[in-house]
């Protein structure tokens, strides 16, 4: 029944109000709504909320928490290791960006340009993605053993000279990025070959009778027609690659040296072995609000992209 | 428009009700979900944790029946709850246990988190009620541990020295004698560079060098060879030493000249345990109970370990375990949770010293932890006497280390703070072991600085 069809003259009633029609109308959607809001109230903004409360607070669980103002700040901020995570997070973020990002979409190019065995590299490609990212860490602990590991061992086989990996300050990083890679690239490729089937062959039709070669037409046709897709991808690598750690955390330990240290890394470190979650949460805010200022971006790119 | 403003009105009216039902008061937490009767009022309720888990029959058996036999003597007090996560202590779990109230009234912590849970206050103050635990008076020094400005925090109920634990079947290969494992660190060397010349996968010695292990074990060497990590008052770093200086160029030494430690780093606990049971790796600093977890957990062969004292050692770096109570639990619980405390694991001939029936349910006996009271008291006499009287396993295995630190005093955990200076001391441990140009000079000073400027923020 609509209001149209309620009689005028029913009594005293009065006439439904524009917003009462309103809620009516969407009731079942506000409904549905709720089961939502109250799963992101509760799991994502209450623990949002308590975080920024937690960094400002000293508390042991037992007494009143105390303000003590910027004082967790300052305790991450004089941690010798604070600077170091910041650089190793910075530096992970741009190489797994480098390699995260190029390799899933070249691989997702030449998968599209396949005429066979297409269904098998799909599945080869995301089968990593499929193993537990705690079983992907431990097999490249075996692949990275400088004696007896497959890496150095492919190395010997073309006579070049064994590297330490996880062993040494220079490779322990990159060597963190090529795991993350591995384990990751195949949700990527994923995405981007389903980009790429969204594009009418005309396009490509009408570039090559242009004269435009394989370059060309990925430069022209492809990249603007993934647009969106890969500046999404591009924000969304940025903020899963500056939370790392299980990479470190399994692999090195932060170590050698610091060298694999990252801020998620540290944020562990302070909240349950140094039992210091007040820093732990200081620490985590920082990492938000840099992580907001890259989603910021990510709305507005989204919202430019779809008006 | 006006159904997206009353959207908003919604979205934030809901979640400010549910932030606001989320909200906790800390000040006012009953404590565990135990509940605790007034005195005379009926029994007293109590949990408890750390109950061996399924996996391990033999020991949670034993477990039940003593919880069984303690409620039967205590008619008064009700054990409510029991659980049996592992780790037992879990600093991931702790903290968000004890502000939701589902901490244990009694629970486990092993010793390098026991000061920073005193100075957090996160810890009951049992001093009241110590002296009615029959064998408090002859502890040993690892109740020291436990103690702060004259009041006492916990109970030890685990203790040991460190060692060297090595690995008979690899020293007789390496034509060395296992009766007469290395008592210097030169000797160490030596046994090391024979035991890598075995062949590929042999590692003489293994070490730690990441997750705070590294300087965990940093610290146990620097005291063995006299030294310390902090000042006595706490207040300033004190490794940059030549007792620290002499870890580090020894294990340089090792790992680059000597080319006996292999070339695989040992971040974690479990990591050097694997490659020690593993059978390929000829010794590493441990306690006694490294020989039961390398059979247990790790599948070793139990026959092929021993353990002998800490190569020149002047102090042994006290590891173990104990029970602290629930700071948030009334006075009644405190009482109870010590009566359960006392009855599972500081009693002679009870619980976990019931060394007879863990005899007859095929446990380890004769290992010469846990360490708890003076070999002068008639408890530490008593346990003494149950345990050789009970042994059942090859009391040879542990008889170096027995007799060789025999007389080293103990030395505690560096303060509450301890983890994150071991921390800091990963990374000499990692230089050392990863870099062949490490300066070892340098890496000392830097760590003692930042450890300094560590305990200054700390006042």
């Amino acid at each position: 029944m609509t209001t149209a069809s309620i009689p005028a003259a029913s009594g005293r009633r009065r006439q439904p109000t524009k917003l009462r029609r309103a809620v009516r109308r969407n009731v079942t959607a506000y409904g549905f709504l709720c089961g939502a809001l109250i799963c992101f109230a509760f799991f994502s903004w209450y623990p949002m909320v308590r975080e920024v409360i937690l960094s400002f607070q000293r508390t042991n669980f037992v007494d009143p928490p105390r303000w003590v103002g910027l004082e967790n700040f300052r305790t991450v901020i004089n941690d010798p290791a604070f600077g170091p995570a910041w650089v190793n997070t910075a530096v992970f973020t741009l190489l797994a960006l480098l390699c995260g990002y190029g390799i899933p979409f070249v691989t997702a190019i030449v998968l599209n340009e396949l005429r066979h065995a297409r269904a098998y590299l799909r599945f080869v490609v995301y089968l990593p993605v499929m193993l537990p990212p705690a079983v992907s860490v431990l097999l490249f602990q075996w692949f990275y053993n400088p004696d007896y590991g497959l890496f150095n061992q492919a190395l010997g086989l073309v006579h070049l000279p064994g590297l330490q990996w996880l062993n040494s300050t220079s490779t322990a990083l990159i060597s963190l990025v090529i795991v993350s890679t591995w384990m990751n690239m195949g949700s990527g490729t994923l995405i981007y070959l389903a980009a790429l089937q969204t594009i009418p062959s005309e396009l490509y039709e009408a570039a090559e009778l242009d004269g435009a070669g394989l370059f060309k037409r990925i430069w022209h046709v492809t990249i603007p027609q993934t647009k969106l897709i890969l500046l999404v991808m591009l924000l969304l690598q940025i903020v899963a690659t500056m939370q790392v750690f299980i990479e470190p955390y399994l692999l090195t330990g932060g170590g050698p040296e610091n060298a694999t240290v990252s801020v998620v890394y540290l944020m562990y470190q302070y909240a349950f072995n140094f039992g210091n979650l007040n820093a732990g949460n200081a620490l985590g805010l920082m990492l938000m609000i840099v992580l907001m200022v890259f989603s910021a971006i990510y709305l507005r790119v989204s919202r430019d992209n779809t008006v | 428009m006006k159904s997206h403003k009353l959207s908003i009105l919604l979205v934030s009216g809901l979640a400010i009700a549910a932030a606001a039902a989320c909200g906790t008061d800390n000040s006012g937490g009953s404590g565990d979900k135990a509940s605790a009767a007034p005195e005379g009022a009926g029994p007293v309720s109590i949990s408890v944790n750390c109950e061996p888990p399924k996996t391990n029959k033999a020991e949670r058996a034993t477990f039940e029946e003593d919880l069984a036999a303690f409620q039967q003597l205590n008619p008064t007090i009700k054990v409510a709850k029991v659980t049996d996560a592992f780790p037992c202590y879990d600093p991931r779990t702790f903290e968000p246990k004890l502000a939701s109230g589902e901490l244990e009234t009694v629970f486990y912590v092993n010793f390098p988190n026991v000061g920073r849970l005193i100075e957090s206050g996160q810890a009951a103050d049992l001093t009241p009620y110590v002296n009615e635990i029959k064998t408090f008076q002859d502890y040993n020094s690892s109740i020291d541990l436990f103690k702060k400005d004259g009041k006492v925090y916990g109970l030890p109920t685990d203790g040991y020295g460190m060692g060297l634990v090595y690995n008979k079947e690899v020293f007789t290969k390496a034509g060395l004698d296992p009766s007469s494992p290395p008592k210097t660190w030169a000797e160490v060397q030596a046994a090391a560079k024979k035991i890598a010349g075995l062949g590929p996968g042999y590692v003489g010695y293994g070490e730690y060098s990441g997750n705070n292990v590294g300087g965990w074990h940093f610290t146990a060497s620097v005291y063995g060879r006299g030294g310390s990590v902090i000042t006595d008052d706490g207040k300033k770093a004190a490794f940059n030493t030549p007792e620290g200086k002499a870890v580090l160029e020894n294990l340089h030494q090792m790992r680059w000249a000597d080319n006996s430690m292999g070339s695989q780093l040992y971040i974690d606990w479990p990591a050097l345990m694997k490659a020690m049971a593993g059978g390929k790796m000829g010794m590493m600093l441990g306690a006694p109970d490294v020989l039961i977890s390398l059979r247990n957990d790790f599948g070793g062969k139990f026959e092929n370990y021993a353990i002998t004292a800490q190569p020149e050692a002047k102090a042994l770096f006290n590891g173990g375990a104990g029970y602290m109570i629930n700071p948030k639990a009334t006075p009644e619980q405190i009482k109870a949770g010590l009566k359960w405390i006392e009855y599972k694991f500081l009693t002679p001939g009870k619980g976990q010293f019931d060394y007879a029936r863990a005899k007859s349910a095929d446990l380890t006996v004769g290992q010469p932890y846990p360490d708890l009271y003076r070999p002068d008291t008639p408890s530490g006499q008593a346990v003494d006497e149950l345990r050789k009287a009970n042994a059942n396993i090859d009391l040879a295995q542990f008889a170096g280390w027995v007799e060789g630190s025999k007389g080293i005093p103990p030395k505690a955990e560096p303060g509450p703070y301890a983890q994150e200076i071991y921390k800091i001391l990963d990374t000499p441990m990692s230089a050392v072991l990863t870099r062949k140009d490490a300066n070892i000079d340098q890496l000392l000073a830097d760590a003692e600085s930042k450890v300094n400027s560590l305990l200054a923020s700390k006042g």
